[in-house]
C-alpha cells in the first residue's frame, strides 16, 4: 500500500498503477523518493522503472541492521537523465535467508554493484552471471561489511589481552 | 580478485589460430594504478577483456561505521586521491542535508572554486599520463608543471598537497590565508596561454590524432546501461553533469557550460576535458570575482567546534566544544543519496544515519567503478594497441573504484 503522501507522485503512482501489490511503503523525506518494494518483485519494480525512461541504475549496495530482522536492506538508486529523477528502492531481506533476485537482467551495470554487494555483505543474488568476490581476495571468508563483523577482522585483535 | 581468471586451456587449444591469453598488470604502467586486465588475443584482436579489481581495496566503508561524523572526512580524501575536495564536498553536503544546516554564502562559493581547482588538477594529470602512453612525454611534463603550482595552492590553504581535508561538515576548516586569491588569480591569468600551448602540441600531431581518432567508440544507450558517467558520456553527446541537472552548492549561480561533443572517440574525451579546464577556469574566474564576504562556518553550536575566544571565555561554547570533542556531533536518523559531479563523473554518498555520532553506512557510488565496468565492451574485438588508448581515456583511479 502506498501512503497518502505518496500518491500524487507520479513515479510512484504509476508503479502502483502497474501492480497494486509491487509497493509496501516509502516516503519522501529531504525530498528524495524512496519506495519499499516486496522482494520477490524487484524486477518488475525495476522494469516498470526502466518503462518510465529511468535509464540507467547508479548503484546497488546493502544497509545492515543487525541485530533486527529483517536484517538487509538492498538499495537500488535509479535516475532518469531525461527527467532528471532519482528514485530509491529498498528490499528488506531477512538474515536466514539472504537472497534477491538479480538485477542483471533488466539492468546490465548491476553486474558489479551485485558482485560487491554479496562480497562485502553475503546477500545472494540469484541469476547472476558470475557471482564472485570483487573486493576481498578469493581465500577470504565471511562478509566485512556486515555489522557484527568486527572492523580489525577476526584474525587478529587489538584489545589489551 | 577471482580464480576464473586464470587462463582456460581450451581456448588455447582450439583451433589453427592461435590464442594467447595475456595477463596485464596489475603492475603496468599504462593501467594507471593496481589494475589487472586479462585478455584473450588471436593476433593482435582482443576477444575477450577481464577486468579484475580488488587490489586497493582498503575497508574504507567499514571504517566510517566506527568513526564518528567529523573523523570520517579525513577518510573521504583517500577515496579518490586526485578529486579529494570533491569527496570532501560530495560527504558533507550529505551530512549537511541530514543536519539541515544552512552554509554561508562565503563557505558555498570557496567550495565551488576549490572543487574547480580539482578539476583542473585531476584533468591534469590525466592529459599527462594519457600522453605518456600514447607516446608524446613532453605534454606529461607541461602538465606537471600547472599541477604543482595547483597543489601549492592547496598546500597553502591546507597544510596538505594531497589529503586536504579542508571542506569540514559545516563550512570549510579555516578561512584561507591572506594572499591566497590573489594567487589564484595569477595563476588563472597564466593557465589559458598554457591550455594553448597543450593543444598546439596535441590537435596537430599526426601520431595523436591517428592513435585516438575514431578509436573506443560505443553508442551512448550501451554507456547508460552500464553506469559510464562523467567526460566519458558527454563526449557521447549526453549533456549529462550534476553541476547542471542537481545544482548544489549555489553552482547554479554560476554561468558556464557543459562541453559535448558526438564523435565518442578518445579524441573526442580529450577535447571534452581541455574545453571543461576552459569552463573551470571561467568559473573559477567567477567566484573570486563575485566572493561574498562573511564566515566561511555555519552558526549551528551543535555542529561546529567554537571560537577559541569564546570557548575560553563563555561556558557554553565550553559545554559545546566539550561535547563535539569528546563525542561528536549526532545526526538524525534518515538517510539521503548526495550526487556531485567529480572529474571522473557521477560521485554519489547514500549515508544512513540511524540517530547517533557514527554512520551507520557509508557508501560511495564512485565514476571510476561504473567506467571501468564498461571496459570490455570497449576493447572486445578490437586491436590490443587500441586498448591502452581507450584503458587511458576512461580516466579511472584505482583508489576510488577499489575503495
Amino acid at each position: 500500500m502506498l501512503p497518502e503522501i505518496l500518491k500524487e507522485n507520479a513515479v510512484a503512482a504509476a508503479m502502483e498503477q502497474a501492480d497494486p501489490g509491487m509497493l509496501t511503503g516509502g516516503n519522501n523525506d529531504l525530498n528524495e523518493l524512496t519506495l519499499e518494494v516486496v522482494p520477490e518483485k524487484i524486477l518488475d519494480a525495476l522494469r516498470a522503472l526502466k518503462a518510465q525512461k529511468f535509464e540507467r541504475l547508479s548503484t546497488v549496495t546493502c544497509v545492515d541492521r543487525y541485530p533486527m530482522e529483517p536484517r538487509y536492506e538492498v538499495v537500488y538508486h535509479l535516475q532518469s537523465v531525461s527527467r532528471n529523477l532519482f528514485v530509491r528502492l529498498k528490499c528488506r531481506v531477512s538474515g536466514e535467508k539472504a537472497e534477491i533476485v538479480s538485477a542483471t537482467a533488466v539492468y546490465a551495470s548491476a553486474n558489479w554493484y551485485e558482485r560487491e554487494a554479496w562480497d562485502l555483505f553475503g546477500v545472494v543474488f540469484t541469476g547472476h552471471p558470475n557471482l564472485t568476490r570483487i573486493m576481498m581476495p578469493d581465500f577470504w571468508e565471511g562478509h566485512p561489511l556486515r555489522r557484527d563483523y568486527p572492523v580489525h577482522g577476526f584474525k587478529y585483535s587489538y584489545q589489551n589481552e | 580478485m577471482s580464480e576464473t581468471l586464470t587462463p582456460n586451456a581450451e581456448t588455447e587449444k582450439s583451433g589453427h589460430s592461435r590464442r594467447m591469453t595475456l595477463n596485464m598488470g596489475p603492475q603496468h604502467p599504462s593501467t594507471h594504478g593496481v589494475l589487472r586486465v586479462v585478455l584473450e588475443l588471436e593476433g593482435e584482436t582482443v576477444l575477450k577483456c577481464t577486468p579484475d579489481i580488488g587490489f586497493l581495496h582498503t575497508g574504507i566503508e567499514k571504517q566510517f561505521e566506527s568513526l564518528n561524523w567529523q573523523q570520517g572526512i579525513t577518510l573521504t580524501d583517500r577515496v579518490d586521491y586526485l578529486a579529494n575536495l570533491s569527496n570532501n564536498l560530495a560527504y558533507s553536503l550529505a551530512v549537511e542535508k541530514l543536519l539541515q544546516v544552512e552554509i554561508p554564502p562565503k563557505a558555498q562559493w570557496l567550495r565551488v572554486l576549490l572543487c574547480e581547482l580539482t578539476r583542473i588538477n585531476s584533468h591534469l594529470v590525466w592529459l599527462g599520463t594519457h600522453c605518456l602512453d600514447m607516446g608524446a612525454m613532453t605534454v606529461f611534463f607541461l602538465c606537471f608543471r600547472e599541477r604543482e603550482d595547483i597543489l601549492r595552492l592547496f598546500e597553502m590553504f591546507a597544510g596538505q598537497r594531497l589529503m586536504t581535508s579542508y571542506i569540514r561538515v559545516g563550512g570549510l576548516a579555516l578561512d584561507p590565508p591572506r594572499g591566497w586569491e590573489k594567487r589564484v588569480r595569477s595563476f588563472m591569468e597564466t593557465l589559458p596561454s598554457r591550455v594553448d600551448e597543450y593543444e598546439t602540441l596535441l590537435n596537430t600531431n599526426p601520431i595523436w590524432v591517428k592513435r585516438t581518432k575514431g578509436v573506443g567508440l560505443l553508442p551512448v544507450e550501451e554507456m547508460l546501461e552500464m553506469g559510464m558517467t562523467g567526460p566519458c558520456i558527454r563526449a557521447a553527446g549526453l549533456p549529462m553533469d550534476a553541476r547542471k541537472m542537481m545544482p548544489y552548492s549555489s553552482y547554479e549561480k554560476f554561468d558556464f557550460n557543459v562541453p559535448t561533443s558526438t564523435d565518442n572517440d578518445v579524441y573526442s574525451r580529450y577535447a571534452v576535458r581541455i574545453a571543461e579546464i576552459r569552463e573551470s577556469i571561467k568559473i573559477i574566474n567567477q567566484a573570486l570575482e563575485g566572493m561574498p564576504e562573511g564566515p566561511v562556518q555555519t552558526s549551528a553550536p551543535k555542529v561546529v567546534l567554537p571560537e577559541r575566544e569564546k570557548m575560553k571565555t563563555q561556558m557554553e561554547s565550553l559545554i559545546y566544544h566539550f561535547k563535539i570533542v569528546t563525542e561528536g556531533i549526532t545526526v538524525p536518523a534518515g538517510e539521503v543519496f548526495q550526487v556531485v559531479e567529480s572529474p571522473r563523473g557521477e560521485l554519489g554518498y547514500y549515508i544512513v544515519s540511524d540517530g547517533t555520532s557514527k554512520p551507520l553506512r557509508v557508501h560511495m557510488r564512485t565514476p571510476s567503478f561504473g567506467n571501468l565496468q564498461a571496459l570490455p565492451n570497449l576493447i572486445e574485438d578490437r586491436m590490443i594497441a587500441d586498448s591502452i588508448a581507450i584503458m587511458g581515456s576512461l580516466d579511472f583511479v584505482l583508489g576510488d573504484c577499489d575503495r
